[in-house]
């Protein structure tokens, strides 16, 4: 029972992006196609679970006092590793996402999820949590790239349903659109989780 | 004339909060008051200039010649957040009062990731140190510029009559969204 609260809590009721409002940079910095948000998405997620795997399992060999540089250090290596492997097999994504893949070190929600789960629950429970969060976060990503990719450029996944020279809102592939698209998705589960 | 086009292309152009979305999260945070937005903006502008020095310097004397760029990340991290460490301890011996005035945003700009990435774009960029730390300084004060500017909206959104649903952040975002089209404006300019 609680496992399975601790899975769906990150996707609807937490959700890091539209109710902790956590991760912002690359939530709106990526997403302007519903590919990037995904492959952002699941970069983020593979560095949650490894991180909260790792912390969980190391949590007792940490003095207190050193906590935070360590567990940053963890959160490091494991962005490296998806910086490098990324350049290695999707160079084109890769470069799509460009800064905002080292940044994924700085992305409050891993070091947050660390501090307040991975450092006081057991490594299966944090993997779990890391699975949830980290599928919450991609689902939001996917959804506002989507959101923006179909009123902006006409597609979604790379798909065109709109004839090539159609006019679309351009303004949504563009940094204001971004704003005003997850402003109104916030708006949008705002009223969802009151009803 | 280089320079100038650093610094106009930073402050305005490529604004960091409104055209590449680094610092969102202080950004909507700490920009409440016109007052915090100030303080922030100044301590970041202070931390954003030292550790892209810091940076700069490690990854030519260290990285490169070395060659362990792959650890560019680990180490730039490391290095900003106890530079942010030092500096408050700096601070409070030094200059009691600048420290009362930025002290309790230091903390929050360990994950600032504006910090982290200008220094990784500095390095992307290829410039050179005074070239680094001029477009470290005026990407800080095109920071505090948008932080300043949002804050003084907000200051008045607050007493608005906003639709139920959209109260608090999603208002918020949307007016973001405007003054990020607003600066759009700038873009033909450099």
């Amino acid at each position: 029972m609680s496992i399975i609260k601790e899975f769906t809590k990150g996707i609807i009721k937490e959700n890091p992006v539209f109710v902790l409002l956590l991760g912002m940079c690359p939530t709106l910095g990526v997403t302007t196609s519903a590919k990037n948000g995904l492959g952002m998405g699941l970069a983020t997620m593979f560095v949650l679970i490894a991180s909260n795997l790792v912390v969980s399992s190391v949590k007792s060999l940490i003095p207190d006092k050193v906590r935070i540089p360590a567990f940053i250090v963890i959160i490091a290596s494991f962005v490296t590793i998806v910086d490098l492997s990324m350049a290695a097999y999707l160079p084109a994504l890769h470069s799509q996402l460009g800064i905002f893949i080292p940044l994924i070190v700085v992305n409050c929600i891993i070091l947050g999820r660390a501090e307040a789960f991975a450092s006081k629950n057991s490594p299966i429970a944090s993997i779990i949590d890391g699975i949830g969060m980290g599928l919450g976060f991609t689902l939001a990503l996917t959804l506002l790239g989507a959101v923006r990719e179909i009123l902006g450029s006409g597609s979604i996944f790379d798909f065109r349903f709109l004839p090539e020279n159609a006019n679309t809102m351009l303004l949504f592939v563009m940094p204001p659109g971004a704003f005003i698209a997850l402003g109104f998705l916030i708006a949008i589960v705002n009223k969802i989780k009151k009803a | 004339m280089e320079y100038i086009v650093i610094i106009i292309a930073a402050i305005f152009v490529n604004n960091v909060v409104f055209a590449q979305f680094l610092g969102i999260c202080p950004f909507l945070g700490v920009s409440s008051k016109i007052s915090t937005s100030a303080g922030m903006g100044g301590a970041v502008l202070f931390v954003m200039t030292i550790a892209t020095i810091v940076t700069w310097t490690i990854q030519k004397t260290i990285l490169v010649p070395f060659g362990i760029e792959f650890m560019q990340t680990i180490t730039f991290i490391l290095v900003i957040a106890s530079l942010v460490q030092m500096v408050e301890i700096i601070l409070k011996k030094i200059s009691p009062s600048l420290y009362q005035a930025l002290g309790i945003f230091l903390p929050l700009i360990t994950t600032n990731c504006a910090v982290l990435g200008i220094a990784i774009l500095a390095i992307q960029k290829d410039y050179n140190l005074v070239k680094s730390v001029v477009f470290a300084s005026s990407t800080a004060i095109g920071f505090a510029l948008a932080l300043i500017i949002f804050a003084g909206l907000r200051e008045h959104l607050d007493g608005m009559d906003v639709p139920k649903g959209m109260k608090g952040v999603p208002i918020a975002l949307i007016t973001a969204g405007l003054i990020s089209l607003a600066f759009m404006g700038f873009a033909g300019l450099v």
